[in-house]
């Protein structure tokens, strides 16, 4: 286990949110959703998946998937932070002469599966840990879910395989922000209990506060690897989080900011004063 | 054991990397689960898992061979094809059980008649519809050394001719009339028609009409020099499939030819399902659909003396 620094984290979270703030311009970014998981992201990365730049072609690394591969930005940011890409292609956002777009693709050193639409990375997962177990790797994997992505049919066909067949060495995390695209959740889809939905499903579950790097680390310290069951992590999170002119905004799901708004906002994040936000709200991407 | 379970033994021992996954459909394999141990896993009645769990161990380097029903392979778990296996050209094979007409009494839920269709629609997956069990194996064996993604209609009957060349990707064989020129009509066909196709010969040799039979094989890629050297050989080209109309070989046909610029006189005959075909015993569903030997030669000997190529360029 890495050890906890938890001010780096927050610094390095406070970079990452930049760079998914300067990624939603000119085009646009799911701003909202990438804020959500940004705490996640870094946690996960800086203190508890075994893979770094320097680890990425090692086949004993642990293994992340972005199933809601809309929140990409946020994954960009800690790979430029981290350095496995460089921060400057994170302005190549959206343009051919890169492969940085909305959604993660394997171009892009550190991802190691693309996805876009939703529901196909538990069962990819569920492969790549069953490979690591076969050819007796410590690798583990961790599938990030949307809460909105737990619509999907395929991600409860995916949790009876991974708990019949026992997999665990994979951790679903559940990035519950309470929001899928336009609506809450519980006005659309009620998905609550879903604790309880993934305990009857056989698997080990956990909660914690996504936004909180000492729970985020006693959660995760506290898997129960190894034990037969597969693991799910449901983190409590505040869709657009960090940014209040955005945070819990059904409409703020998708955003396309100008410039002038996009230097506001970051100047938001900071706490140094609030965004006066002027451009369309984009319900429906 | 099956020829086909030998075939999957010897690789996994030959290779580490070999995977076998089954979505609960065990038919023709059931004598390997124990043989293959981990190697072997059944995922449920869980398709898209399946692929998914099977492109995720292929881009960590493992071959990996999927079964599941045809229909529910390329249709229940066709995003996951496309995206998960298509797009990263994963070392993934699908055999599809019973596709086309051999789902007999399943009924039009199961009937996998549009598989070549939606499966040659995706970029870097291939077609394979062998004809026979020999030829399945063989192919199988070739594909699965060779790593690429391809879609592969199963046959487990045995075979009704001697196979005259080696599986090749691409690379149809001639079944029948390969002693011939210029025959009066070229068969087409692929699978299981290719079995009645044989039938059909005599049939029409006994009307003095000169028949060329050729297996196609894979529908992708497509041995588009035969089917060209065929349009400008034959009198009438005939396509025989147990595919909807849409996408099989007779659209693959109908684009060589545009490819080709070579539409001018060719006269080319589908013989394809326009619709659900009536479930029931296979030789029933073949009378009744108009498909068993005898309808299917009146219907060939038909068109050939009305489409002639001759009387085309006389008028
Ligand atoms: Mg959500």
């Amino acid at each position: 286990m890495k050890t906890l620094d938890i001010s780096s984290l927050q610094r390095t979270s406070i970079h990452v949110r930049e760079h998914i703030l300067r990624m939603s311009t000119n085009g646009g970014a799911f701003t909202g959703a990438s804020l959500s998981c940004a705490d996640l992201l870094v946690y996960l990365y800086k203190s508890f998946l075994r893979v770094d730049p320097a680890s990425v072609g090692n086949d004993a690394r642990d293994l992340l998937l972005l199933s809601k591969g809309h929140d990409v930005p946020a994954l960009y940011g800690v790979f430029a932070e981290l350095g496995f890409i460089d921060p400057d292609r994170l302005a190549n956002h959206l343009s051919t002469r890169d492969s940085i777009y909305w959604h993660p693709n394997r171009e892009i050193p550190g991802v190691e599966f693309h996805s876009g639409s939703l529901g196909h990375l538990l069962s990819v997962g569920i492969g790549m840990a069953i490979d690591a177990r076969m050819r007796k790797l410590a690798s583990r994997v961790v599938v990030v879910v949307g809460d909105g992505e737990l619509n999907e049919g395929s991600i409860w066909e995916a949790c009876l395989t991974a708990a019949a067949h026992k997999v665990d060495n994979l951790i679903v995390v559940v990035d519950r922000n309470g929001f899928q695209a336009n609506m809450r959740t519980e006005e659309l889809i009620p998905l609550e209990p879903i604790a309880d939905k993934f305990r009857a499903f056989g698997w080990l579950v956990h909660e914690a506060d996504g936004h909180d790097y000492d729970d985020l680390h006693q959660t995760f310290s506290s898997l129960l690897l190894g034990c037969g069951k597969p693991n799910v992590v449901i983190a409590m999170t505040q869709r657009g989080k960090g940014v209040p002119s955005i945070a819990e905004r059904a409409d703020r799901w998708f955003c396309d900011f100008s410039l002038r708004e996009v230097v506001e906002l970051v100047d938001e994040l900071n706490g140094r004063s609030t965004a006066e936000l002027s451009s369309d709200t984009l319900v429906v991407r | 054991m099956n020829s086909y379970e030998q075939l999957l033994l010897r690789h996994c021992q030959e290779s580490d990397e070999l995977i076998v996954l089954t979505a609960e459909n065990r038919g023709h394999l059931r004598n390997v689960p124990p043989l293959l141990g981990n190697r072997f896993i059944d995922v449920g009645i869980a398709e898209q898992t399946m692929i998914g769990m099977a492109a995720g161990m292929a881009v960590r380097g493992r071959t990996v061979v999927t079964h599941a029903l045809a229909a529910f392979l390329t249709m229940r778990a066709f995003e996951f094809i496309r995206d998960d296996v298509g797009i990263p050209n994963a070392s993934v094979l699908m055999v599809g059980m019973v596709p086309g007409l051999l789902s007999d009494g399943n009924g039009p839920t199961h009937q996998a008649i549009e598989d070549v269709a939606i499966m040659r629609g995706i970029p870097n997956i291939g077609v394979f519809c062998p004809m026979d069990i020999d030829e399945f194996v063989e192919g199988m064996d070739y594909l699965i050394t060779d790593g690429k993604p391809y879609y592969v209609r199963y046959i487990g009957l045995p075979p009704v001719a001697a196979h005259t060349e080696p599986f090749l990707p691409g690379v149809a064989e001639v079944l029948h009339g390969n002693d011939i020129s210029s025959p009066d009509v070229t068969i087409l066909s692929y699978g299981f028609m290719c079995r009645i196709a044989l039938s059909i010969i005599p049939l029409l040799e006994s009307k003095n009409i000169r028949v060329r039979l050729v297996n196609m094989r894979t529908l992708k890629p497509i041995d588009e020099w035969r089917i060209r050297h065929e349009l400008e050989d034959a009198q009438v080209v005939v396509t025989l499939e147990d595919h909807l109309l849409t996408g099989g070989l007779y659209s693959i046909v109908g684009e060589v030819l545009l490819r080709n610029h070579i539409p001018e006189h060719a006269s080319v005959f589908p013989i394809a399902l326009s619709s659900w075909f009536k479930p029931g015993r296979l030789q029933e569903v073949l009378a009744y659909e108009g498909l068993d030997p005898v309808a299917l030669a009146s219907r060939i000997e038909t068109f050939f003396s009305t489409h002639i190529k001759e009387s085309v360029v006389h008028e």
